[in-house]
């Protein structure tokens, strides 16, 4: 009960925190002092409180999506191990509810943004959903082969892959590392794929899509947004520590991955141009790639000699 | 004799300037050839519109000044468009000012004025669709409408309608002519109009101003260039998400304009110029100061531009985007940066030349540019270089010229009947004004040309067939002026 509590309160605050140390990073780099690594969540407190302006073009669905975002990435939150190595609810193929759950999220994020008829963010839409449809299937490859491996289709087979793999053990984990740290690049629009700092609204790809929202329903989105780069940062940490860890190092661990993923990707976003639109597509097939390699590994392993 | 040749500052006597009827002025512009420097009209009295045109010699350092009368019912001519196509953006604004119409122009539409009626150029078919972008925009810049057509991520055609920022500038000026006024024309070269105002007030008359005070314009022209281009070189860094760039040129820039600061308590070098002279004096101080500065200035942008340029992911962003080939510049007159970022080498501080330029022994060192925003990025670094070495040799300079005064606030009257050519080369390229005044010495017609004028139709070709997310990245490479188009 009381992992779960802590979990809970993890997952309120991580996520805030992990853009902070993002942000803190980049100003780190760029020689400035930079804002408490806390700003994302006074700016979540602070839009919260406001009221918000909705176009007179839209329907029910833009007015509906804030509340679908963060309820399905909160909902999608229960189904992924966090700081304890257990998901609040563990079931076999947690994965296709999670996948899913975020999907429906994401449908929604793209109906609203066309449902706004502007034109920039049916372009951002349409950005979105091509990058997300080769994202996808790289995702269900990693996860599937690494359940199948283990033979255990809950989430908990992340942590097992060590003792299932033999020899193997280590390339997977760290083909399955990268190819989900890709992801958090593509789903969590940073750089090199999208740049959550710009205001060019011609290049931005997630940004672009909510530039109607303001006030709460803002705040809702950004959350959400954050949750679900949070999430796919546990599962990172998941793979990475074996489930043999006592219960509180295994936290304490935890914590110190999603620090390091922030600070990782906050030096990224300092020392790299964004890829050029038309090329993103050939980052995207990097995680593909990935994921393909940790399948063969699978593969090797089960069937090979 | 159809041209008369005078020079840069030079006066010439209105009644000198030959006056054709304008079909032969159309055959011996485009028996000349050569580059539109200004082509504007004015009132004649009695309904009759005089039209001036003003070519460069570029390669002799001459302006060749002509003119031709429209009579009261005279509303149209055949366009020289058709044959010169850089004469299209001032054929335009000749139209939109006189409605003496160029017949056969191809692309007749509003300039400045009269938007709401702006035709747009649009394609049909299912997949093209239109992007509206503008006239406000995300960033703390000016309004400008870009109307793209676009087939899913590639621009087929972009269409700049601007306008928006017109205040009746010439008017102003004939009408209370001030420093003041001529600084705030273009808030990102407040030195160049400044200077290029006071050179035509001095020559229009007979002021002679000390090399010093020369010495001091020079010295904040050079100090402007490199801080604008520092800075667009950080705006290009940001544009392309890399974010050290964005802030190590950042820090830079403001090293150069808080210098300017120093120098005259304005960090654009406003109130610096003045008709006479300038303002300030630099004492020697301020000058070791200065060049303490500058030598760091030059370190941190050496360091970022290698940096950068060694940097695969943003060479991949620079190269080959927003191409605008030599025989386009050409073609459509572009002037300034842009043009030698394409190839073609026009700068006015060396086509035509002030004496102190050969004193200071600064020379022209071409540049090799293939009109990508990666050559305006490069061009932007040589420019900076170049600067700070003027930089270096007029502030070794200044510290000889100690006692000499830098302002002459005599009382001067304006010659009569007068036409004086401006150009001074501001960051952006040539800006260019040009005063006359009428028989009793006042101020009848002032004339303001600034780069941004000839170039936005370069940006225009420049991102077609590229992304439509590169436009941002290819109008911050030009970034030209709204308020110095819409005067």
């Amino acid at each position: 009960m009381l992992t779960q509590i802590l979990n809970l309160i993890i997952l309120l605050f991580v996520p805030f925190l992990m853009m902070g140390i993002i942000k803190k990073t980049k100003a780190f780099w760029a020689g400035k002092k930079g804002a408490s690594v806390f700003q994302p969540i006074f700016d979540f407190v602070r839009l919260i409180k406001k009221d918000f302006v909705i176009s007179n073009t839209t329907s029910v669905v833009f007015k509906i999506t804030p509340i679908i975002s963060i309820a399905t990435a909160i909902a999608a939150a229960l189904f992924v191990p966090l700081a304890f190595g257990k998901a609040v609810i563990n079931i076999p193929a947690g994965i296709i509810v999670f996948a899913y759950t975020l999907g429906l999220g994401k449908f929604f994020a793209l109906i609203s943004a066309m449902d706004t008829g502007s034109s920039f963010e049916g372009m951002g839409a349409s950005r979105e959903a091509s990058f997300t449809t080769i994202v996808e299937p790289a995702f269900f490859t990693v996860i599937a082969s690494i359940m199948a491996l283990t033979g255990n289709y809950t989430f908990d087979s992340l942590t097992q892959i060590l003792d299932n793999a033999g020899n193997y053990g280590v390339l997977i984990i760290i083909f399955a590392v990268v190819a989900l740290f890709l992801m958090i690049l593509i789903e969590g629009s940073r750089v090199p794929v999208d740049d959550p700092a710009t205001h060019l609204e011609l290049t931005m790809i997630h940004e672009v899509m909510i530039l109607d929202n303001s006030g709460s329903d803002l705040a809702l989105i950004m959350w959400a947004n954050s949750i679900k780069m949070f999430l796919i940062s546990s599962l990172i940490a998941n793979i990475l520590l074996p489930q043999t860890l006592e219960t509180y190092t295994f936290a304490g661990l935890y914590l110190l991955i999603m620090f390091a993923i922030s600070v990782i990707i906050g030096t990224i976003e300092s020392g790299m141009a964004r890829i050029r639109m038309s090329h993103v597509f050939e980052f995207v097939f990097i995680m593909s790639s990935l994921a393909l390699v940790v399948l063969s590994l699978v593969v090797a392993r089960m069937f090979g000699g | 004799m159809n041209w008369i040749k005078t020079k840069n500052n030079s006066k010439l006597n209105l009644k000198d300037i030959p006056c054709l009827k304008i079909h032969e002025l159309r055959e011996e512009i485009i028996h000349e050839n050569k580059r539109p420097v200004a082509f504007f009209g004015k009132d004649w009295g009695n309904g009759e519109v005089k039209l001036f045109i003003v070519l460069a010699d570029d390669k002799n350092g001459e302006l060749l000044v002509s003119s031709a009368l429209f009579k009261k019912g005279e509303t149209f001519y055949e366009s020289i468009t058709k044959d010169i196509p850089s004469f299209h953006i001032f054929e335009r604004e000749f139209y939109e000012d006189f409605k003496i119409e160029p017949l056969h122009h191809p692309w007749l539409k509003p300039v400045r004025k009269n938007q709401k009626e702006y035709p747009f150029f649009e394609m049909e078919g299912e997949e093209v669709h239109q992007v509206a972008v503008g006239p406000i925009h995300a960033g703390v810049i000016e309004p400008g409408h870009f109307r793209f057509m676009c087939n899913g991520e590639t621009v087929y055609h972009l269409e700049i309608m601007l306008g928006y920022q017109h205040k009746g500038v010439e008017e102003l000026m004939v009408k209370n002519p001030s420093n003041q006024l001529a600084e705030s024309i273009v808030g990102d070269s407040v030195i160049a109009y400044n200077t290029a105002y006071s050179q035509a007030m001095e020559t229009l008359r007979g002021i002679k101003i000390s090399d010093k005070a020369k010495l001091i314009r020079m010295l904040a022209l050079e100090m402007e260039r490199a801080a604008i281009h520092i800075g667009d070189m950080g705006a290009v860094a940001g544009d392309i998400a890399y974010a050290m760039g964005a802030a190590v040129f950042g820090v830079t820039r403001t090293l150069v304009i808080n210098t300017m600061l120093e120098f005259c308590g304005s960090r654009f070098g406003r109130g610096l110029v003045n008709v006479g002279g300038v303002n300030f004096d630099i004492d020697e101080e301020k000058i070791q100061r200065a060049q303490q500065t500058f030598k760091k200035v030059e370190k941190d942008v050496d360091r970022m531009t290698k940096t950068m340029l060694k940097n695969a992911s943003v060479m991949s962003r620079l190269e080959k985007t927003g191409t605008v080939s030599t025989e386009k510049a050409l073609e459509i007159g572009l002037v300034g940066m842009a043009a030698k970022a394409s190839g073609v080498d026009l700068d006015s501080r060396f086509d035509f030349p002030d004496e102190l330029m050969n004193t200071l022994q600064i020379v022209r060192k071409p540049f090799k540019g293939v009109g990508d925003v990666n050559s305006r990025f490069k061009l932007r670094y040589k420019e900076i270089k170049e600067s700070l070495s003027i930089i270096r040799k007029i502030l070794e300079e200044l510290k000889s010229l100690k006692d000499e005064p830098v302002l002459d606030n005599g009382y001067y009257l304006n010659q009569k009947d007068a036409f004086v050519i401006s150009i001074v080369e501001g960051w952006r390229g040539e800006v260019v004004h040009i005063a006359m005044t009428d028989n009793t010495g006042a101020l009848s017609r002032y004339k303001i040309k600034d780069p941004s004028f000839n170039n936005w139709y370069g940006l225009a070709l420049a991102v077609r067939n590229n992304g439509i997310s590169d436009f941002p990245l290819c109008n911050k490479s030009f970034n030209l002026s709204y308020s110095g188009n819409d005067l």
